[in-house]
């Protein structure tokens, strides 16, 4: 067991990595599939010193409708912004920095909540504290940035909650 | 059947993404300053350069072999973006291209502002005599 563990540091990233390179070669063969196993352990092994710890509790399903999800706010709030951007005259342009105080504490569930805050439209995750326990966001245009601060908390990071959990 | 819908697919994914994309740059002119430009190219850019995607994905389904390429240059898009955008926020945050930001709800400071000599005494001056 010990030994399996050794050899697969990150087994999600294993069959990413496998997935990644079968699409990459654009036909589905065996020895295609194989060379991307290969590959998928070689290259977490090597770099396994640089991300030793593996996220405990990681639920792909869940993070599978969150994507959904994301992916739907994000062509959502892009109309919202092209709207923004071409009829909101500047002068009355509102833009604010609000900070997030964080209730996630493992890294790889800042990484995701941070970029979905960027991909989304509208808001920009700028900076993390220096202990890494609020984050810092900027908003293209808001009339009440304590609703954005409530919106990113209750509809991201609570789902983030589940699908990392400790 | 699909010759027929193939080309009016591709050609409204076309129009959508090339309208995003155009709206970045639009926005990327039109905005005040620094941190509000940051917003209009790297976000409505993605989903324009997402829907041009999809538009080539659609012909290379109906008129050829088939091709997954796409899949993976949206995906590494969507990586990316995100960290490209937050190191244009950390340079304007750095050279002060913007209003300051607020003091953090927890700990001390952001840290692209923290600077470790101000408060706890770093190693370097303990050691020296």
């Amino acid at each position: 067991m010990r030994f399996v563990n050794w050899l697969f540091p990150h087994p999600l990233l294993t069959l990413l990595i496998a997935v990644v390179w079968v699409i990459l070669q654009n036909e589905i063969s065996a020895g295609m599939a194989v060379f991307g196993v290969i590959l998928g352990i070689i290259i977490p092994r090597a770099f396994a010193a640089y991300w030793p710890d593996r996220p405990t509790g990681f639920r792909p399903g869940k993070m599978l409708s969150y994507s959904l999800l994301v992916m739907w706010d994000i062509m959502v709030a892009n109309v919202q912004v092209a709207w923004i951007v071409l009829t909101v005259p500047n002068a009355k342009l509102k833009p604010a920095w609000i900070s997030i105080p964080l209730d996630l504490k493992q890294p790889e569930a800042i990484t995701i909540l941070a970029g979905t805050i960027t991909l989304t439209p509208g808001t920009v995750s700028a900076d993390l504290s220096d202990e890494g326990h609020s984050l810092l966001v900027h908003v293209l245009h808001t009339d009440d940035p304590d609703g954005e601060v409530e919106t990113i908390k209750s509809r991201y990071e609570a789902r983030l909650k589940e699908i990392f959990v400790e | 059947m699909m010759e027929t819908i193939g080309p009016i697919l591709v050609g409204v994914c076309l129009l959508i993404g090339a309208g995003f994309a155009l709206v970045g740059a639009i926005g990327l002119i039109k905005l005040p300053d620094p941190m509000t430009r940051l917003h209009a190219p790297t976000k409505v850019g993605t989903v324009g350069i997402g829907a041009l995607l999809l538009a080539s994905l659609i012909y290379n389904w109906v008129f050829s072999d088939g091709s997954y390429h796409e899949t993976l240059i949206m995906a590494f898009l969507f990586v990316t973006a995100p960290i490209s955008a937050n190191f244009l926020a950390k340079v304007n945050i750095h050279t002060e291209h913007c209003d300051e930001p607020p003091t953090p709800p927890r700990d001390d400071a952001w840290s692209t502002l923290a600077s470790p000599d101000k408060d706890t005494p770093s190693a370097d001056t303990e050691v020296a005599p």
